[in-house]
């Protein structure tokens, strides 16, 4: 294991970008996401990659799609008001089966909101974002080591599934600075891309498309998508649990919120309330079977999230009617204190905050 | 071994560096450090906020609303955090700036330090953050002089390392100074 180095998140995550082999970038700047690119137009080229500041959010995507339809391993970041601008070609390249990464830093909103962090992008990330029947696959980092972690994890998911796979993270993962191992835990994996278009000297032509016009043609690509995310569904569902085997509520938070929640935790404990957490890394693949599993154990579900509610619904649905579901949000760049969810957890265990 | 603090001031003041400082110090012990500063206003004269965890277990929340001690270089830093400190807690205020009648906690200990005087005396206007630095090092238990000494050859730039020796005389005269302070 390399040296622990103190690394602000957005770096760790471009360093985890080139570790990963991404040698193609393409973005256009927006706070509080700026370290990215700043870090990867020095990088990349000394690194034989590219970096292209991008006339707009709608041309680097673009860039990456190209690139990335090349079999080269691509990348954009943005923020809010610039991820919304790319979600026609998100929704391309799901529907094309081209795979990329891209990372939003996520800043309040909605509209151009402000620079402070949330986790309002949630919905836009998980389920839908473009137009048609599609998923990304979308990692949530909850440390400076995660950003670095699942920068690459993200490229070999999206590799390994042919599918766009997004990191969100709100500004304070982004924006922090913590003690990092910068080298993969594990050989970065790249496999052979033999769809890629590289020319079609020596070999029959191929095309990728997301275009199908013939009768039953596109039922067939959707139900061969949807065949695809049960598949990822059923594999790669990522998680953390705290506390959990003797806990009567359990917190359930991702990103810098599970956090704050780990020390609320260890407060409650002290004030003799059996508190836990679920975390998820994976928001999808959702962990909505572990939901569902201690749901039928633990009767007492918080949801702590920096917006007004979002993963909250699929928690909701997970849990079913076996758990009764509170709410705790602070949208808007608000960001919960360790005691302020202390305080909502005594009044979900006395049921009076039922979301 | 837990322990937090914030430490606020305007930009140019050196918030910054004092924090990456010790952040950096920690490390090298081995300890876990969260280090969040304030983002998006990177100009001389913006607020500039440091939350900051140590422990040397995983570490929860980054962020804190009732730190065990507040640098205060500025009377915005010292309005906006006075309040939150936890009882008991460490207040260095910067006296240079801060008018003493503002402080109204009964219950923490306070140093006062002349910041902005006592760094034209040690030579250098710009040495007022490593006074209050110094204070901090002489009220703390977890981290030494002799690592902080060590953290300022990797932090500081290839370009500024001929102001280390001014920069550790000044702690030096921050540590002296805490010391002639009256701890309750």
């Amino acid at each position: 294991m390399s040296e622990r180095k103190l690394t602000k998140g957005n770096i760790a995550l471009a360093e985890g970008a080139l570790q990963a082999g991404c040698r193609y970038y393409f973005g256009y700047p927006i706070t509080p996401q700026n370290d990215i690119p700043e870090y990867l137009s020095r990088e990349l080229p000394k690194r034989s990659g590219v970096f292209i500041p991008a006339e707009s959010e709608i041309a680097s995507i673009n860039m990456v799609m190209g690139a990335a339809a090349s079999g080269k391993r691509a990348m954009t970041s943005s923020s809010g008001p610039g991820i919304s601008l790319m979600q026609e070609a998100l929704s391309y390249m799901a529907g094309s089966d081209i795979p990329c990464v891209v990372v939003n830093i996520m800043r309040s909103g909605p509209g151009l909101g402000g620079i402070a962090p949330t986790q309002g992008d949630y919905m836009q990330a998980v389920h839908g974002g473009g137009h048609g029947d599609y998923r990304n696959i979308v990692l949530a980092p909850a440390s400076v080591q995660e950003m670095f972690d699942l920068t690459i994890r993200a490229f070999e998911l999206a590799d390994k599934y042919r599918n766009p796979a997004m990191v969100i993270a709100d500004a304070m993962m982004g924006q922090i600075q913590e003690p990092c191992r910068l080298s993969p835990e594990r050989p970065v994996v790249v496999p052979e891309k033999p769809w890629a278009l590289t020319g079609r000297r020596g070999r029959k032509p191929q095309l990728l498309k997301s275009l199908y016009l013939g009768p039953g043609e596109q039922e067939e690509h959707n139900l061969l998508m949807k065949r695809k995310y049960d598949t990822i569904q059923q594999n790669e569902v990522m998680f953390e649990t705290k506390d959990l085997d003797d806990a009567e509520i359990m917190i359930i938070a991702f990103g810098t919120p599970a956090r704050i929640a780990k020390t609320a935790i260890g407060e409650a404990r002290k004030q003799g309330i059996r508190a836990g957490l679920l975390r998820p890394i994976t928001l999808f693949p959702f962990p909505g079977d572990e939901v569902a599993r201690f749901s039928g154990k633990i009767k007492n579900i918080l949801v702590v999230e920096m917006n007004t509610g979002q993963m909250l619904m699929d928690v909701k649905i997970a849990a079913h009617r076996d758990a009764a579901v509170s709410f705790l949000g602070r949208p808007g760049g608000g960001i919960p204190y360790p005691d302020e969810i202390v305080r909502e957890i005594k009044k979900a265990l006395k049921g009076v905050t039922a979301a | 071994m837990y322990y937090d603090t914030i430490m606020s001031g305007f930009g140019g003041q050196g918030i910054q560096t004092i924090s990456i400082l010790v952040a950096t110090a920690a490390i090298n012990k081995g300890m876990e450090v969260s280090y969040l500063p304030s983002y998006g206003v990177e100009k001389r004269g913006g607020r500039t906020d440091v939350f900051m965890v140590l422990s040397d277990e995983e570490i929860g929340s980054p962020i804190t609303n009732h730190p065990l001690s507040v640098i205060a270089l500025d009377t915005i830093a010292l309005d906006t955090y006075q309040d939150q400190l936890a009882p008991g807690g460490l207040l260095i205020y910067n006296s240079s700036l801060i008018p003493g009648e503002l402080i109204v906690r009964d219950d923490i200990n306070v140093i006062a330090l002349k910041c902005n005087e006592e760094a034209v005396a040690a030579g250098n206007p710009k040495l007022a953050n490593m006074i209050a630095l110094g204070a901090f090092m002489e009220r703390i238990d977890f981290l030494s002089y002799d690592e902080i000494e060590e953290a300022m050859g990797e932090v500081i730039p290839e370009r500024l390392k001929k102001h280390i020796p001014g920069n550790l005389k000044a702690i030096l005269r921050g540590m002296e100074l805490a010391r002639e302070t009256v701890q309750v």
